[in-house]
């Protein structure tokens, strides 16, 4: 019983390290989605919030601000995708292929270029991570200190989460914002600037994804590697999908992939299950929904479709 | 005046310009970084064009991407986007190594084998996508996306197996059996430069390109499958089943790119080592396809531009530049083909317009 206590006090610390990452990019997926572009280099924007946040806090020393500054640099992706997307209606999935070759290119490159050409950068300082909470007030090793001592911005993102939620259906803008992804052409007859609204989205969506890429190198690894992602942004696209392109419904996915994660941190140790076939579950749980549920349930109508002002 | 209106309005033209502009990019990034372009873009060139043998090199790493690039133009030809290449691309490497390796054969028929199996292989990986697709209506982004990560910790896996992975530990499998192995006997390769790499892979490659020329130009399929990609709903109209066209495209597509894996397995790698990120191989066939502007005969040049980068690249850190300025500049083409025809709009509107006032 003492032992189930220890694990399950594990498995919550390895979700709660698992989660953040695909929450914030799959919030700021959500934005994008419901406003009618589809943003696939969601991946890309993670890889380059990764490197700028490990960059910054490895030179300034402030785990905050290099934070924030990977969500700024997901930010500049999302305004490139915003303008080929947008303002020249370029086709969504093959700008969103482009967002990540560059990004993740451009991040290696100024790594090399800027640390003696290699391709990981040096490790930032414990203080220039992002504090934990309630960090010395429970004993090491205990169940408590286990799962309650995590990054803030762990907590952060829950807190994010309900904001993009109360934004999404409490607010103007986010009926504004939902309204573009189903009839834009309905929008700008009342008067609204479906451009605006949408660069809008798509930028938040880049901001939102540099930070989930920012909490892997200032939190759960504490520098940038080339393969520091992979395949996170791709899994918070799929929560999006399964939790129906609703904000409510992606915390609950990816909570549900966190912890997926959580287990495969757990048994790679014990070696059980091989933990390649654990790394598959959140996407055969993705395929598994789209055809037994989200098959039915309704993609935002607008999604993907370019969107031409009247003349 | 005339001719001049003819090439602002021609495909290639916006695509020239579009890897010029790559280039262009690419040189900032490089001043940026402080490292001179000239250096490194002259590096690049001579790393490719440098030995006879270099030469041959590109056409090695030209061989899959040409592969990948059809796979996607083909199906970019029926309205169909498939991301899901890399996927397939992994499980057709996948199966031709356990065929190469599981199985002790007289040499050709083992070649052939292994081609097949990569074949059913992509095909089944794309299938499945399209079967979602036209019995579900699930976008098939999506489960390509999907399918990508599951080929990429099913080859993880399975290169893990026991009777696959290699003898004496390290993160790779098995080599196949000589028999299964495309690359040129000594003689043949002494032609090449001596390159010990030299291989079937790009001769096979314009082969197909030849095939698929034909089935999207030449037969019925090809004719349904165009009338599909132009418009879904008069095809149908016009009595064209087009779930069972869409799907047919789909496995072909998925076969091609499963023949991608097999050639650079059997060509090039002779193992599978464990991916801690994804090749990229089946990305870099969109940018191969893009490039041809989708057509099959045009993926054998963007193919062994992108292979002269990629193998050009591998030389830059002799002069101290990073190697991802080739994903750089390919990224910055896709975007600029990406919104080239807003550009050409523009343009051509203007010649219109101008032409109206003289």
């Amino acid at each position: 019983m003492n032992s189930f206590i220890t694990n399950l006090g594990l498995l919550i610390n390895a979700t709660m390290i698992a989660t953040p990452p695909l929450l914030y990019a799959a919030l700021g997926s959500c934005f994008s989605e419901r406003s009618g572009v589809v943003n696939i280099g969601i991946e890309g924007m993670m890889t380059i919030g990764a490197f700028t946040g490990a960059v910054v806090a490895y030179y300034t020393g402030n785990g905050w601000f290099a934070f924030f500054c990977g969500g700024l640099a997901g930010a500049l992706f999302g305004l490139i995708h915003a303008v080929a997307c947008i303002s020249f209606q370029a086709d969504q999935t093959i700008s969103g292929t482009a967002i990540n070759f560059l990004a993740p290119g451009i991040a290696v490159f100024m790594c090399k270029a800027l640390f003696d050409n290699s391709s990981d950068s040096p490790a930032v300082d414990t203080a220039a991570k992002i504090p934990k909470l309630f960090s010395g007030i429970f004993p090491v090793g205990s169940f408590w200190n286990n799962a309650l001592n995590n990054y803030a911005a762990a907590y952060l993102v829950f807190v994010v989460a309900a904001i993009v939620w109360f934004v999404f259906f409490k607010t103007r803008f986010g009926m504004r914002l939902r309204a573009c992804g189903e009839h834009p052409r309905a929008c700008e007859t009342l008067g609204i600037d479906v451009f605006k609204v949408r660069y809008i989205c798509v930028i938040l969506s880049g901001f939102l994804a540099g930070l989930g890429g920012a909490y892997v190198t200032l939190a759960t690894v504490s520098q940038f590697r080339p393969s520091i992602i992979v395949g996170q942004g791709f899994i918070a696209i799929a929560a999006v999908i399964f939790g129906k392109f609703n904000p409510q419904g992606a915390t609950l996915a990816c909570l549900l992939f966190g912890v997926c994660t959580g287990l495969k941190t757990l048994a790679s140790s014990s070696n059980v299950v091989s933990p390649n076939l654990i790394s598959m579950i959140p996407y055969v749980v993705t395929i598994l929904a789209l055809i037994l549920f989200v098959g039915h349930a309704r993609v935002p109508a607008a999604n993907g479709k370019p969107f031409y002002k009247a003349q | 005046m005339v001719k001049r209106k003819g090439i602002l309005y021609s495909h290639a033209f916006y695509t020239l310009l579009s890897i010029l502009f790559g280039f262009i990019v690419g040189a900032v990034l490089l001043a940026a970084a402080g490292i001179n372009p000239a250096l490194a873009y002259g590096k690049l060139v001579s790393g490719v064009f440098g030995k006879y043998k270099y030469i041959v090199y590109a056409f090695v790493y030209a061989s899959p991407l040409i592969f990948t690039g059809l796979s996607v133009a083909f199906s970019f030809r029926t309205g169909i986007f498939n991301i899901g290449a890399e996927g397939q691309y992994v499980v057709g490497s996948l199966a031709a190594l356990a065929v190469g390796v599981l199985f002790e054969l007289p040499p050709v028929l083992h070649v052939i084998l292994c081609f097949a199996a990569a074949m059913a292989a992509g095909a089944l990986w794309g299938s499945i996508v399209a079967l979602m697709k036209t019995r579900k209506g699930i976008n098939e982004v999506l489960s390509y996306i999907m399918f990508n990560w599951i080929a990429f910790y099913l080859s993880n896996y399975v290169i893990n197996l026991t009777v696959i992975h290699k003898v004496g530990g390290g993160e790779a499998s098995r080599d196949i059996n000589p028999s299964a192995s495309i690359i040129f006997p000594e003689a043949v390769r002494d032609i090449f430069g001596g390159n010990k790499n030299a291989n079937l892979g790009f001769f096979l490659a314009v082969l197909v390109a030849v095939i698929v020329w034909v089935i999207i130009n030449k037969t019925t399929l090809g004719y349904k499958l165009r009338a599909v990609g132009f418009n879904n709903h008069a095809a149908q109209y016009g009595g064209i089943n087009s779930d069972r066209a869409v799907t047919t495209a789909m496995a072909i597509s998925g076969a091609l790119a499963g023949l991608g894996g097999a050639v650079q397995l059997m060509g090039m790698g002779n193992r599978i080592s464990q991916f801690s990120a994804q090749e990229g191989f089946g990305f870099q066939g969109i940018t191969v396809a893009l490039i041809a502007g989708s057509s099959p005969i045009g993926c054998i040049f963007s193919g062994l531009f992108y292979g002269a980068m990629k193998y050009g690249g591998t030389k830059l850190s002799m002069v101290d530049a990073p190697q991802e300025v080739v994903d750089i500049i390919m990224g910055t083409i896709i975007l600029f083909i990406a919104v080239s025809h807003v550009l050409r709009r523009v343009i051509t509107a203007k010649v219109e317009k101008g032409g109206r006032k003289a």
